[in-house]
């Protein structure tokens, strides 16, 4: 554990050392607040238009908080692979792996530090967002529980974007070429369901499934649903053993 | 201390490493001499976890570095070819980090750390990122980083590629000095190298140990004659110092073989065992030529290597000659 922490610390301050995590950090601030305040005034809108037909108020949590959550994975599928792209081709083309690699640490210490070190960073990333939240939770009265969910959510479907970075990361020394195809990947899976819809009920069913982005939908109603949080778990395990397998494989091809 | 038995590493059908076998006692310095391409690396790599062997076995410190890669790691320190510092550390940030990682204790750490850049001479580059350092500086912070958790074994590669010469003749001392409380694998291609800080060598090429022996058993053994350079006053006319040089008993061939404006040199061999020097300077004198140098002449590792790699049978060995005699009038 001891070896986990000293790993995810050092890949923490080297974001913070060199300009990922300032780029990462002010990007996401300025985008999640263009998405929050334009899904913000259509709220208003939307409510006043309500309001004239009788008393009933907008739902805070199912009209913003829930299509806000939605629309903000496409900020974590374009900003994450810049996060995960250096964490292995970086080591691997400094020679730092050597380093990593001859240390009495096992292969699973440095992938789960690693892993770890990136979910800090996206997990200062979601806290920034709570300044808008802040704003709501002060002017309104939402339901704190969905959106804790909702948050659970964005955790757990980072956790995967980052297990896959990694992989990729993994598999080349030039981060370019991780950050480029992390992004690939990133997006079929977020379009794979795409193809559902004109490809007869099985496939489409299948796509629903694989679909790292539909899982999320459940989280933003506050709905905890066990199949998700299985889904994106082994989804995450799956990530890591595949950057296990591909760190050994490179120890015997050297 | 370290015992390696019959290692192999191959990369498909590329073979790297072919059945080399050695063993380093205890705070022995031992050098691994070869061409690039040869395996240096690869057999470094194997011995300290790196990458696994694919037949054979190396044991460091009592453990098999295959079956038991923790408890070995623990006790090797290693330096890379080129040394693995993160450029946005500090010195002495990137020292504590990898004092953690080597499980050097909590409460020792900022002692071992201070400790080390003492001995690696880079106390004074503590606070500056690594990024910015000069080469000589990065291959001691390298060095440092090698000997953070004092390990039983230390395994270099090539710890002096790149230093200027003061540095060099500084590592070399630093190394020297480790031994003893260390054991000590180091890779070079330079020779003289081997034979200032190594007690034994191995001459590894395309894969295979081509010798294991002491650096001046190696460079008597390879010698079939003893040659002698001897650099003389020209005033006095090539032909009879020639004739002089060729008239010493034990003396088998005379060869000119640089020629400057008041100065001939000649390279002289003469039979196996026998030391001419004092016949030759005696000779030399007693005709009233004026003798400028005299000195044996030491095999280079490219004379070395080639007699080793392309010489079928052995050649007999011979004694050993002191290094550094030399009579300069």
């Amino acid at each position: 554990m001891r070896n986990i922490l000293a790993i995810a610390q050092k890949e923490l301050r080297s974001y913070f050392a060199s300009p990922i995590a300032y780029i990462v950090l002010g990007f996401w601030a300025l985008l999640y607040g263009w998405f929050f305040i334009t899904i913000l005034a259509y709220f208003v809108r939307a409510s006043m238009q309500a309001g004239q037909f009788g008393p009933q108020a907008a739902n805070v949590n199912q009209q913003l908080i829930r299509p806000l959550v939605q629309n903000v994975t496409i900020l974590v599928l374009f900003l994450l692979p810049m996060v995960t792209m250096r964490t292995y081709s970086e080591e691997k083309r400094s020679g730092t792996i050597e380093l990593l690699l001859t240390s009495p640490i096992t292969d699973w210490q440095i992938i789960l530090g690693k892993f770890i070190g990136a979910m800090a960073l996206y997990g200062a990333m979601l806290l920034v967002t709570m300044i808008h939240l802040g704003l709501l939770f002060y002017f309104g009265r939402p339901e704190w529980k969905p959106v804790l969910t909702a948050y659970l959510g964005l955790l757990l479907l980072g956790g995967c974007f980052v297990s896959v970075g990694l992989f990729i990361s993994s598999l080349t020394k030039n981060q370019i070429v991780a950050g480029m195809v992390t992004f690939a990947v990133f997006l079929l899976l977020w379009v794979i369901t795409w193809i559902g819809s004109f490809s007869g009920p099985t496939v489409d069913q299948l796509t629903q499934y694989l679909s790292i982005v539909d899982h999320l939908d459940d989280f933003g109603k506050g709905v905890l649903d066990t199949t998700h949080i299985i889904y994106y778990l082994s989804f995450i395990t799956f990530g890591l053993f595949l950057t296990s397998k591909s760190v050994e494989s490179e120890r015997w091809r050297g | 201390m370290i015992e390696v038995q019959h290692l192999s590493k191959r990369y498909g059908r590329v073979t790297a490493v072919d059945d080399v076998s050695f063993r380093v006692e205890r705070g022995e310095i031992l050098g691994f001499l070869g061409p690039n391409g040869a395996g240096k690396t690869t057999t470094m790599r194997i011995l300290t976890g790196y990458m696994p062997a694919t037949e054979g076995k190396a044991i460091v410190a009592g453990f098999d570095v295959f079956d038991q890669p923790l408890e070995a790691k623990r006790r090797t320190g290693y330096l890379p070819e080129t040394p693995p510092l993160y450029p946005d550390m500090s010195v002495i940030e990137y020292l504590t980090f990898v004092a953690k990682i080597k499980g050097v204790p909590g409460n020792e750490r900022r002692d071992r750390v201070n400790q080390v850049m003492t001995r690696a001479h880079v106390a004074d580059m503590a606070n500056r990122l690594c990024s910015k350092l000069s080469k000589g500086y990065r291959q001691r912070v390298g060095l440092a980083q090698a000997l953070i958790h004092n390990p039983d074994v230390l395994i270099l590669d090539e710890p002096t590629a790149g230093l200027d010469p003061k540095q060099i003749i500084e590592t070399r001392q630093l190394i020297k000095e480790l031994a003893g409380n260390h054991t000590i694998i180091l890779s070079t291609h330079i020779l003289p190298e081997v034979s200032q800080t190594c007690q034994r060598v191995v001459i590894i090429n395309k894969g295979k140990v081509v010798a294991i022996d002491t650096p001046d058993n190696l460079t008597a053994r390879l010698r079939g004659s003893e040659t002698m350079y001897v650099q003389i006053d020209a005033a006095a006319g090539a032909e009879s110092a020639h004739a002089a040089l060729s008239h010493v008993p034990g003396v088998t061939r005379v060869v000119e073989s640089d020629r400057r404006d008041n100065a001939i040199g000649y390279e002289v061999d003469s039979e196996t065992g026998r030391d001419v020097r004092r016949d030759l300077a005696r000779a030399v004198v007693g005709q009233g030529l004026g003798l400028l140098e005299l000195r044996p002449m030491r095999m280079s590792l490219e004379d070395i290597f080639l007699s080793l790699t392309t010489d079928e049978t052995p050649e007999p060995a011979a004694p050993a000659t002191e290094a550094g005699d030399m009579v300069n009038a």
